[in-house]
């Protein structure tokens, strides 16, 4: 039987390494830390690396005379056994030495936190926002101050439920990244909308929870440009595992043109907000909106998930009156409520995606909400 | 004593010890807001009163930024400025302004919450819509002044920090059995 | 002596009039038997059976998790029953599994340790068996009622919690029940060893056992209210309008964390302490060499007893603490490193220059304080802030936990009960079984949770249900190492319900290197044993 385990443990290890070969988006055998890209997660690297080593001393000393016992200390060698059953200056021994080894762990992690907590001279400050399942950019200070942008994952639910191909990028994009210039400091203002997130990139050894109703601080300067992507990692409901945090570090040059563009963008937008759409047109945008924002919870046929995220076929608020509607889906639910605020949208988002809700399924109003009334709405 | 009797002793005492432990859980409410009161991590609704004199050191800059958010009620609500400049012990004001989108009255409370989190410690507030909860109209437009100062005491490496601060509606039970931290 | 023995059944008989008759004549049979017993050994009995199957319902969940994780892409299920599922593993293995397998323990061997006839509140001792039920049945059920059962993990953080629908409610109670069982169980614990034991017995003399559970009973009645507290302060925001963890009123719901964790951190103690005092009793049994250390050792669980107390807050540096703080966090949390690793150190000196032979129960001590350190160290490795906040939440975390409480506290219940199944059976078990049972589970244990250092060092979280593709291939490992070692729990059954319905005839000291009074009596244990107590010198 024994024998078994040793054919399943080989075959499992054939079929990993079989794997391996197939898909190689990143190492899949990476066995540490990722790459570090900032001063602290590269103090977090070494100090990991010595405390494995320091482990592995302590390991082989304890193990090995263990082992030597093991293998000599046997009744099935005739071993008589001795019959000692305390030596207090043993015991003391090994009391102190362990100290001493904790105080040279404790050391340098203790610069390293109170490094991690000096949030001062920031080049940008950067609030994120966690929302049930998207992560939220406000960009405060510095260059590029007034940019404000919502990050969704770029994985779709097709991929995600095997009927499309998945690419290297699977789980590991966004449709905008936050983007940050390479050697700056960069504050960030963590906080959140509805439940606790916990914002995180390995490569900049930041992790911090993002609470609602408080901000927190964090801080990184990235040490070379690229991609590095992290997670939300604190359960946040149903989507946690699909919310992505994906920064671009980019050389100051580039930065600043992104950032231009980004103005230039946010400032069409408001010219858009006096056109006046067709009904089919709401709709049809409408539907793109609803796919990216409302179909996780409320579901493709607007039936949601009866006892936990309601319908929106043949419900009040889609059939009732239009001010209540565009409240709920710009402000949220009531407090507790898991119905999030989509203020972040734009006034056309809103206004085609409110539209298609109440066009939707067997939802028959006829009403047209235009940009504008949302803009009014939100003045 | 017999054994059983000596029993239902040692029985006794740790149901007592039980319940109290209970109502200790209870009482680390209060404890941990004073622990956070003490450390200055979130003094959130009490005006603080100058006592003495504070000199104004007009050698060293500061950037306070200002941050508003909504969470749950038909409010727009935002700073006037984004960030102001200031010497520690000056005595400043800043304006936030909070519309109500909405048809009909309500009621919000703002948290207000400080980073980092030892501003909290040097952070004096006179005057703050905070203090209270604000009942806005139907469609009323309001400003509202903060007014406050951060103690020279600040340590010397911090200079750039975020006064945030957020707007929860209050339904009207819930701001009558909100019992703990009950707006003055 | 006599005396003490008078009053005792005197006592006894107060308890429960309509038992006393059952003293004369064993134990009635059939369901009765079961519902109305008062004896520790069938309460304990119950116990074991009752966390086993728990630990089955748990296990089944673990797979439903691993199914689903074995590739990327969501296969099986939706995320939200993804959720019930690890919330429900975790609450259900924690409260459900491993607490009441040690509370059986004690129930059976503190009595038989200590000299004593039985538990001092008998009748109390069958209501805290019985609380039990009814709590897993609302757990279990909740799977079943709109909204599913409670997805917002195990520690219930709020404001995630109060989303929740009435599943969460569901848990809530099943967790107040649970609580009151165990602080109903805690004190007969407690009650028993400090007065029943027999004549001769100082606390001193006692087994290192019935030390660990005394610590443990203790810590126990310290926690178990102010987890009964949270949580009804969570019922009351649900539902009643209270803000203790609602910012909007005033509340916090970091606050949750604290006082969650200020019982959260000792509970990991209270499912490890008792697993200790098992590995130090099989250890100088087959080692035929006394314990070394003994007093050290009962040093260094009360003062890990005691340390638990004052490091809740390591499971929280990312929520953004002062720096005080989070340093004070990280010293202490190292401190507890000192008396465990005394631990680990006095039971490799009591191997040394023994007489070793390797039974089935040796060898999951063994395994117990090989598997057991390397969570240790990685525990250390937790402990150290930086690298905390890199791992926090992710599969390095898990990883570590699993290595403390699969290979720990599991470990050390399989090793129990295989040391003490002659004694409660009068069988001896298969030994074949029972080391092919230690060594499947061995090997699959490791290809389950080794690799998931890796994954969480590599980035991935936890508690989410699918993954980037560059985590698939150490998932998959984990996958089959997960299904591997569930079904090894089979031999474990077979072993067990071959040796209760026969086999070898064991005799009172089937191991020649036991010490402790439990060996005196007859195998199987009588089902009224130590009516006269016997007299320690």
């Amino acid at each position: 039987m024994s024998s078994k385990a040793v054919a399943t443990l080989l075959g499992t290890l054939s079929i990993a390494w079989y794997s391996g070969m197939v898909m190689a988006a990143a190492d899949p055998y990476q066995l540490n830390f990722q790459q570090p890209n900032s001063t602290i997660a590269q103090q977090t690297y070494d100090q990991h690396i010595m405390l494995l080593w320091i482990c592995l001393a302590i390991f082989i000393g304890v193990f090995g005379v263990m082992l030597y016992s093991l293998i000599n200390h046997r009744k099935s060698k005739g071993y008589k056994a001795a019959n000692f059953h305390h030596s207090t200056t043993v015991e003391i021994i090994w009391t102190v030495i362990p100290f001493i080894i904790l105080f040279a762990m404790a050391y340098p992690a203790t610069k390293t936190v109170i490094a991690m907590k000096d949030t001062s001279n920031p080049d940008i400050t950067v609030k994120v926002t966690g929302y049930q399942w998207q992560w939220g950019y406000d960009y405060l200070i510095g260059e590029g101050a007034g940019i404000s942008f919502i990050s969704r994952s770029s994985t779709t639910l097709d991929q995600r439920n095997n009927k499309a191909p998945k690419d290297e990028f699977y789980m590991l994009r966004a449709d905008k990244p936050m983007v940050v210039p390479v050697g700056k400091r960069v504050r960030l203002l963590i906080t959140s909308n509805d439940v606790i997130h916990a914002w995180w990139v390995p490569a900049f050894g930041v992790k911090q929870d993002a609470i609602p109703g408080f901000i927190r601080d964090a801080w990184f300067q990235a040490d070379r440009v690229g991609t590095f992507v992290g997670q939300c990692t604190e359960l946040c409901g149903k989507d946690h595992g699909f919310m992505p945090i994906v920064v671009e570090v980019m050389e100051p040059a580039q930065y600043t043109k992104w950032a231009a563009e980004q103005k230039a963008q946010s400032a069409k937008t408001v010219v858009d907000v006096n056109k006046v759409f067709t009904l089919d047109e709401l709709k049809a945008d409408g539907e793109k909106v609803y796919a990216g924002n409302c179909v996780a919870c409320h579901q493709a046929n607007g039936q949601g998930i009866p006892g936990t995220f309601v319908a929106l076929d043949g419900s009040k608020i889609a059939n009732g009156p239009k001010a209540e509607h565009i409240n709920i889906v710009v402000n949220g639910g009531k407090a507790g409520s898991a119905m999030a605020a989509f203020k972040h949208l734009s006034d056309v988002d809103i206004a085609a995606v409110v539209t298609y809700e109440r066009n939707a399924w067997s939802n028959t109003t006829g009403d047209v909400i235009q940009p504008s009334e949302i803009n009014a709405f939100r003045k | 004593m017999s054994v059983a009797q000596a029993n239902t002793v040692i029985m006794k005492k740790l149901l007592i010890f039980s319940v109290a432990m209970f109502g200790f859980g209870f009482a680390l409410v209060p404890f941990y807001e004073k622990i956070c009161e003490v450390a200055g991590v979130n003094n959130l609704l009490k005006a603080d009163t100058l006592t003495e004199n504070i000199q104004v050191d007009t050698s060293r800059w500061l950037t306070i930024e200002l941050d508003a958010n909504t969470r749950g009620l038909p409010w727009q609500f935002k700073p006037m400025q984004a960030s102001v400049r200031i010497h520690p012990g000056e005595m400043v004001e800043v304006m936030y302004e909070v519309r109500n989108n909405s048809d009909r009255e309500v009621a919000g409370q703002a948290i207000p919450s400080y980073s980092p989190q030892l501003l909290a410690q040097h952070l004096k507030k006179l005057e703050c819509f905070c203090f209270t909860k604000q009942v806005l109209k139907p469609n009323e437009v309001r400003q509202m002044p903060v007014q406050f100062m951060i103690e020279p005491s600040l340590p010397s490496n911090v200079n750039v920090m975020t006064i945030s601060y957020t707007f929860f509606e209050l339904s009207s039970e819930s701001a009558d059995t909100g019992g703990k931290a009950k707006p003055i | 002596m006599a005396a003490v023995h008078d009053d005792h059944a005197h006592g006894h008989g107060h308890g429960h009039e309509h038992g006393h008759d059952d003293h004369a004549h064993g134990p009635p049979k059939g369901m009765m038997r079961w519902l109305t017993t008062t004896n520790h050994k069938d309460i304990g009995t119950m116990y074991l059976w009752f966390s086993f199957s728990m630990f089955i319902v748990g296990g089944l969940m673990a797979f439903g998790i691993r199914a689903e994780l074995f590739q990327p892409g969501m296969q099986l299920m939706t995320p939200e029953f993804f959720n019930s599922l690890t919330t429900n593993h975790g609450l259900i293995m924690v409260f459900g599994a491993i607490m009441p397998a040690f509370v059986g323990f004690a129930n059976w061997q503190v009595p038989m340790m200590i000299g004593a006839p039985d538990m001092a509140f008998a009748r109390m001792n069958n209501w805290s068996f019985w609380l039990l039920p009814p709590a897993a049945l609302l757990l279990v059920s909740a799977f079943f009622v709109p909204g599913g059962a409670g997805a917002g993990g195990w520690t219930f953080y709020p404001p995630l919690s109060v989303q929740m629908g009435m599943g969460m409610d569901m848990m809530i109670f099943a967790v107040h029940i649970l609580g009151a069982s165990s602080i109903m169980g805690s004190i007969n614990i407690i009650t028993t060893i400090l007065n029943m034991r027999a004549p001769g017995m100082t606390l001193m003399k006692m087994p290192l056992f019935v030390w660990t559970w005394l610590i443990t009973a203790y810590l126990l009645v310290l926690v178990m209210p102010v987890l009964a507290g949270t949580v009804t302060m969570l019922l009351t925001d649900r539902h009643f309008g209270t803000n203790f963890f609602n910012a909007a009123g005033g509340g916090d719901p970091i606050m949750f964390q604290h006082i969650f964790w200020f019982f959260g951190h000792p509970e990991v103690y209270i499912m490890i302490l008792p697993a200790f005092g098992i590995i130090s009793e099989i250890l100088p049994t087959f080692s035929r060499k006394p314990l070394f250390g003994y007093s050290s050792m009962v040093y260094a669980t009360a003062s890990i007893a005691i340390l638990s107390c004052i490091v809740w807050a390591h499971h929280m540096f990312t929520v953004g603490m002062p720096v005080t703080a989070q340093l004070f966090f990280m010293y202490a949390t190292m401190l507890i490193a000192v008396p465990t690793g005394v631990k680990v150190f006095n039971w490799t000196a009591t191997m040394w220059q023994g007489s070793m032979s390797f039974e089935t129960p040796m060898l999951f001590a063994i395994g117990f304080i090989f598997l057991f350190t390397i969570g240790g160290f990685s525990g250390v490795v937790c402990a150290v802030i930086p690298v905390d906040i890199q791992v926090q939440e992710t599969y390095y975390v898990i990883a570590h936990f699993h290595y403390v409480l699969v290979s720990g506290s599991l470990f050390a219940l399989f090793g129990g009960v295989y040391y003490w199944l002659p004694k409660w059976t009068g069988h001896m078990y298969d030994e074949s079984l029972g080391k092919l049972h230690f060594w499947l589970s061995m090997v699959f244990f490791n290809v389950t949770f080794f690799v998931q250092h890796f994954l969480g060092l590599a980035g991935m979280p936890r508690r989410v249900p699918d993954y980037a593709l560059q985590f698939a291939d150490f998932n998959m490992i984990s996958s089959i190492g997960a299904f591997g070692f569930g079904l090894s729990q089979l031999v474990f059954l077979t072993v067990v319900v071959k040796c209760i319905r026969g086999g070898k005839k064991a005799e009172a000291k089937p191991w020649d290197g036991a010490t402790t009074l439990e060996w005196d009596l007859p195998s199987p244990a009588p089902y009224h044993s130590w009516v006269t107590p016997p007299v320690v010198k």
